[in-house]
């Protein structure tokens, strides 16, 4: 059955407010989706029921609240086909997760010279950790380019692999909306030798996610843009990886032993969960995918097409060459992410103009820097779409950037 | 919210659309300073060519919004032709009239506590005060310009 944006929004108590007086136009889920009651009511039930540390408790409170973070761990396992729940690691974000990665695996496999993989159209939490191991270890960073039409240049995609360790990419782009081949790159890079990692952020909240079809080694995505809350990510990579991997940061719950001479490491997943983690957060994540189980990942990708489609034909019928759309013109080969240049009007002030009408848009490079370059553009509006998002938004879009002429077209 | 029409004021989009001292100078013997503001990836260029404490002449380039680019332009009118002493002054007041406290570094105005400064075109950006994020777009080339002409200085 079809999503019905009208009913999912009364799920979403911040869809009630009114900004300058007018209904809320939120169209900035690529940066973070709001929060449905269900969520909000998990993480107030955690602090009201269950509050206390995990782990170390042997009082009931305290066991009840390991099991409602072991809980979540299974929930979102679930939610992406990971094998084992063991396989899931929290971390804070989407960032953290990655540079887990770098700073492990990478510290203990990569050495100067050696190839990690990459493409142009990277956030830079898939790029500057890249950097970092660059600096510290001399490692080579090698770039897979974009064609003009958004989707990656795999020409040269054997030549770039040869002799790499490592293949990271991003399976949506957050700024042109471009899917990514990752079962295909995932192949490739196995082929080559290399592991593979998908930096899942602006997938798993829109698509139906299956970390054995996506063929990879590693997947990092975070909970806020998966109407989640912030604070919460997750970092998933094969068992026998992460029993080779070593900790990520030192503190309490990470370790099995400590005396004055040294520390051992407790078993995956908690080895990479050093402090108190983030107990509430991963409630609330846990709820978060209960309830886009219960709308059906395959319904929002349908939803996501659909007015996707519509947007495209709206803004494009009404602006014509007035309007650049970047990345993929076929809804199916993108997700609902559409950054535009409008009359070359600087995209902070598009912005500014559009937030008049309560349409909330984000304008900048969307930590996408070497893209920008790529796209010969300092910044772009960008508009993104989610399960509370209707026609009647594309709509508000559409009215709402006409009244940037009034200041800056003469 | 504030009006739109007091952050777009017709003076600014004047300065958007024909910016003054909008190029490049060559160096040396101008001095060449690149800001940044990594929020919204807005780039400022500026030259400046200072000879025994004047800005003989400047020039500005990079993208940003009508307010950066606005800034800018106002800026270099403002200031060219000026002693380096008076574009302390000047970027004192315009600091103020942003509501950014002093910087503890800045070099104080050495003629007074609160000088008589004229601001002229750029009370036009007081506007942006009501529009909290977009100071740092009207703030930007100042700082560029404050680096380009410590450089120069250094570089004397």
């Amino acid at each position: 059955m079809a999503l019905d944006p009208g009913t999912i929004r009364d799920d979403f108590p911040i869809m009630c407010r009114q900004v300058h007086g007018r209904r809320l136009v939120y169209l900035d889920s690529a940066a973070t989706s709001h929060k449905p009651r269900p969520v909000i009511d998990a993480i107030t039930d955690y602090y009201e029921r269950f509050n206390s540390n995990v782990h170390r408790g042997s009082y009931q409170l305290a066991v009840e609240a390991t099991e409602a973070l072991e809980e979540a761990r299974r929930k979102v396992a679930n939610f992406i086909g990971a094998s084992r729940d063991s396989e899931i690691i929290f971390a804070k974000n989407a960032t953290e997760a990655i540079n887990l990665v770098a700073r492990t695996w990478g510290r203990a496999n990569l050495g100067p010279g050696d190839p990690v993989v990459i493409t142009e159209l990277e956030h830079h939490a898939n790029i500057v950790p890249w950097h970092m191991l660059t600096a510290e270890l001399g490692i080579e960073l090698r770039w897979i380019p974009i064609r003009s039409d958004g989707h990656l240049d795999l020409t040269d995609l054997d030549r770039l692999l040869d002799g790499a360790r490592l293949l990271s990419v991003a399976a949506v782009s957050n700024v042109l909306g471009t899917i990514n081949p990752i079962r295909q790159l995932a192949d490739a890079a196995h082929e080559a030798g290399a592991l593979m990692m998908v930096d899942a952020s602006q997938y798993t909240p829109h698509l139906p996610t299956d970390v054995t079809e996506m063929g990879a080694d590693f997947v990092a995505f975070t909970g806020h843009k998966m109407c989640g809350p912030t604070g919460i990510g997750v970092l998933w990579a094969k068992s026998e990886l992460l029993e080779e991997m070593p900790p990520f940061l030192g503190g309490g719950e990470m370790i099995l032993n400590v005396t004055k001479e040294g520390f051992s490491t407790a078993a995956v997943p908690w080895k990479f969960e050093a402090g108190t983690p983030p107990i509430a957060e991963a409630v609330g994540l846990g709820a978060a995918v209960d309830y886009l189980s219960g709308l059906g990942m395959e319904q929002v990708r349908e939803h996501e097409v659909a007015l996707t489609g519509y947007a495209l034909r709206t803004l494009n019928q009404r602006y014509g060459d007035d309007i650049t759309i970047h990345g993929p013109t076929e809804p199916a080969e993108r997700g609902g992410v559409l950054s535009f240049e409008y009359k070359g009007i600087h995209p902070h002030d598009v912005a500014q103009v559009l937030d008049r009408s309560a349409v909330c848009v984000r304008a900048g490079h969307h930590c996408a820097k070497p893209l920008m370059r790529v796209l010969g553009c300092a910044a772009t509006s960008r508009a993104s779409m989610y399960v509370y998002n209707d026609e009647s938004d594309v709509d508000a879009l559409a009215d709402a950037l006409a009244d940037a002429d009034v200041f800056f077209i003469e | 919210m504030p009006d739109l029409e007091d952050l777009y004021r017709e003076i600014i989009l004047d300065h958007y659309r024909n910016p003054r001292n909008r190029g490049e100078l060559e160096t040396p013997p101008a001095t060449r300073a690149e800001g940044f503001n990594p929020l919204c990836g807005d780039e400022v260029i500026i030259y400046v060519q200072v000879a025994e404490g004047v800005i003989e002449d400047i020039k500005f380039g990079g993208q940003g919004c009508s307010i950066s680019q606005a800034s800018s332009s106002m800026m270099s009118a403002a200031v060219k032709g000026r002693t380096v002493e008076e574009l302390q002054q000047f970027n004192h007041a315009f600091r103020s009239m942003m509501s950014i406290e002093p910087d503890p570094d800045d070099p104080a105005p050495t003629n007074g506590n609160s000088p008589d400064v004229k601001l002229g075109d750029l009370e036009a950006l007081k506007g942006v005060v009501k529009f909290p994020v977009r100071i740092k777009c009207a703030t930007l080339s100042w700082h560029t310009l404050t680096q380009a002409v410590e450089e120069a200085i250094a570089d004397s």
